[in-house]
């Protein structure tokens, strides 16, 4: 058959390019959403990180270097300092989930049906941010009420309390898409965790998370101002504690979740959408 | 979707020219042309790494080609993909359904990703379940499925939004024969109801039990192309094989039937390693010649048997080469990960 016998074949009108609208792409993502809910739902076992972890931590740092931290016999003022902190940890360990997750839907084909799916390509990945935030929240959840059993108590108004718990949801989310790069970039799950581990452990330690960093040697104690945990650990205890500055802490925060976002998300995107 | 143009008959519903994909230096996919025209099956045949995967890949949009163009039911796969995603369907080699979510959770989001009301979706997806022999396992995680049932979900899945071209990439590599049969079966039912079908397939047989014409590459090549008597003609139909009771009479067996000469039998070769003769035979009277030839001459027969020929056989009698199979692969071993490495 040579290509002069064959007539070319012609679109049908109006489905010329197929633009996919804005309540569509809304049906899509929570199509996805569900199916990450599913998942869960399923596998209830993934959900181990966020059930145990806060539960795990609080009661470990408490007992074991609350004493030595804040002197034998005032775990409880612990417990005020090392929550709110805890509260900006959690968001980044939560959002490493999403980076093995990406990883995962690659290597089981049925990225493959999505891909050759009229969805926009987005929506795969928002639909998981959107169950990961579900499921820091839930974890945020576990955390405060772990505190308030220890003695945790909240000083500030509400608002500031919202404020804290979106806070460090904005970060974490802000965090997501370096992890989903990370897990586009990695060959398997186990290289995202490993490498995520690397980033994490110095951030998470080097920070005022754990104790206050007047302590840390000068160096340590400058990385830490820099450290957007740090920061935001700040932010939410004064937040939580209803004294102490807020705009500078919340500041560097926003600054550093608007600027990992503005810069992974695009490429994570372009990773997402060129990967083969 | 393309039903209102089947009077015109013959109409091509993919339209490959010049393709080409690299990675690197590997030349995957190098300058393939194509034509499969609707309502049919286009067997795609070829050895491990001979492109097929890549090509069903830019086929379906998820690999932009270097050179060339195709066009699938209308739409040009670079300029077009949102639309021509819309018309295909894709069944590959990896089970692409969300192995933790049940058959039924699988079709459904599949259903509503493709823009059917909620209502349309569950339908459709216990219509699916059902036409699949799934509807007993509909409640189960799709990971849990055996290996010729997820095939058979993959196939479900690819089916919800009626494409107009279905591409199958190797659909039952790695099925026993009976799963296999079943794959063959409902690939057969969806030809029926008027799909056009893309296959690749390493397996000559499984070219003939589903296609209708067959383009057989290589290298990322072309090497031959045609309908599949055409093709089997060339080939030289089917191999008979013959085990001698007592092994040391392999040559002699084929000294016999050289004698013999019966009309339209050349070439019987005896095989010491496996201890059997194989000819080549085109009809079932020719068989029936060498087996009489075989019993005149006093021969003992431990077996016969008659088989398709391998795609090696094929290549064999194409090109007069061994396929490139045990070479060098030309594609990566895992082309979905090309990007990462680079």
């Amino acid at each position: 058959m040579s290509a002069a016998t064959i007539t070319a074949p012609v679109a049908k009108p109006g489905a010329a390019e197929g633009r996919i609208g804005l309540r569509a792409n809304l049906r899509h993502i929570g199509a996805l959403v569900r199916r990450n809910a599913l998942q869960i739902k399923h596998d209830p076992e993934s959900m181990f990180d966020v059930l145990l972890m806060p539960i795990i931590f609080i009661l470990l740092f408490v007992y074991v270097f609350g004493g030595a931290i804040a002197g034998k016999g005032n775990q409880q003022d612990y417990v005020q300092y090392l929550v709110p902190g805890m509260m900006a940890m959690m968001g980044m360990n939560i959002a490493m989930a999403v980076g093995t997750g990406v990883n995962e839907d690659f290597r089981k084909g049925v990225m493959d049906r999505f891909r050759t799916m009229p969805i926009a390509r987005s929506s795969v990945l928002i639909a998981k941010i959107v169950v990961e935030i579900g499921r820091m929240l839930v974890a945020t959840a576990i955390l405060l009420g772990m505190g308030f059993l220890l003695g945790l108590e909240i000083k500030g108004s509400v608002l500031e309390f919202v404020g804290a718990i979106v806070l460090s949801t904005v970060f974490g989310a802000a965090l997501m898409w370096i992890f989903i790069l990370l897990g586009l970039t990695v060959k398997t799950p186990q290289a995202v965790q490993g490498m995520a581990m690397l980033v994490l452990m110095p951030l998470q330690f080097g920070s005022s998370i754990f104790a206050p960093t007047s302590s840390m040697p000068g160096w340590l104690e400058g990385f830490t101002k820099v450290n957007p945990l740090s920061n935001l650990a700040d932010a939410a205890r004064n937040l939580l504690g209803g004294h102490g500055p807020l705009a500078h802490p919340t500041l560097i925060t926003l600054v550093w979740a608007i600027g990992i976002t503005a810069v992974t998300m695009p490429l994570a995107v372009r990773k997402f959408r060129s990967k083969t | 979707m393309t039903q209102n143009t089947h009077s015109a008959g013959g109409r091509a519903a993919v339209q490959v020219r010049g393709l080409v994909k690299h990675f690197g230096d590997v030349k995957a996919v190098d300058g393939v042309d194509l034509d499969v025209r609707e309502g049919t099956v286009m067997g795609v045949l070829g050895p491990n790494g001979a492109g097929k995967t890549t090509l069903v890949r830019c086929l379906s949009t998820l690999l932009v080609p270097d050179a060339g163009t195709a066009v699938v039911a209308g739409y040009d796969v670079v300029r077009q993909p949102r639309a021509l995603r819309r018309t295909i369907g894709l069944t590959g080699q990896y089970a692409s359904v969300d192995e933790k979510l049940s058959g039924r959770e699988n079709l459904y989001m599949i259903g509503r990703l493709l823009d059917l009301s909620r209502k349309d979706a569950r339908a459709r997806a216990d219509e699916l379940l059902e036409r699949f022999s799934l509807t007993e396992a509909a409640k189960r995680a799709a990971g849990k499925y055996s290996g010729g049932m997820r095939r058979r979900l993959d196939l479900a899945a690819s089916m919800i939004g009626k494409p107009a071209v279905l591409y199958l990439d190797e659909p039952t590599t790695g099925l026993d024969p009976r799963t296999r049969n079943e794959v063959w079966d409902e690939v057969n039912q969806l030809v029926r109801d008027g799909a056009t079908v893309l296959l690749t397939t390493q397996y000559m047989e499984e070219a003939e039990q589903l296609a209708d014409e067959l383009t057989v590459v290589d290298r990322g090549q072309v090497i031959a192309e045609g309908r599949v008597d055409e093709l089997k003609a060339k080939v030289g139909g089917r191999t008979l094989q013959i085990r001698p009771a007592v092994r040391g009479e392999l040559d002699r067996m084929v000294g016999a039937i050289a004698q013999a000469g019966l009309d339209g039998i050349a070439g019987a070769t005896a095989d010491h390693e496996d201890g059997v003769v194989n000819v080549p035979i085109v009809s079932d009277e020719q068989l029936t010649a060498v087996v009489n030839v075989l019993g005149e001459r006093g021969f003992a027969l431990a077996g016969i048997n008659t088989h398709l020929p391998s795609l090696d056989e094929v290549f064999l009698a194409i090109t007069g080469q061994k396929t490139s199979e045990t070479d060098a692969p030309a594609e990566p071993a895992d082309a979905r990960y090309e990007e990462v490495a680079a």
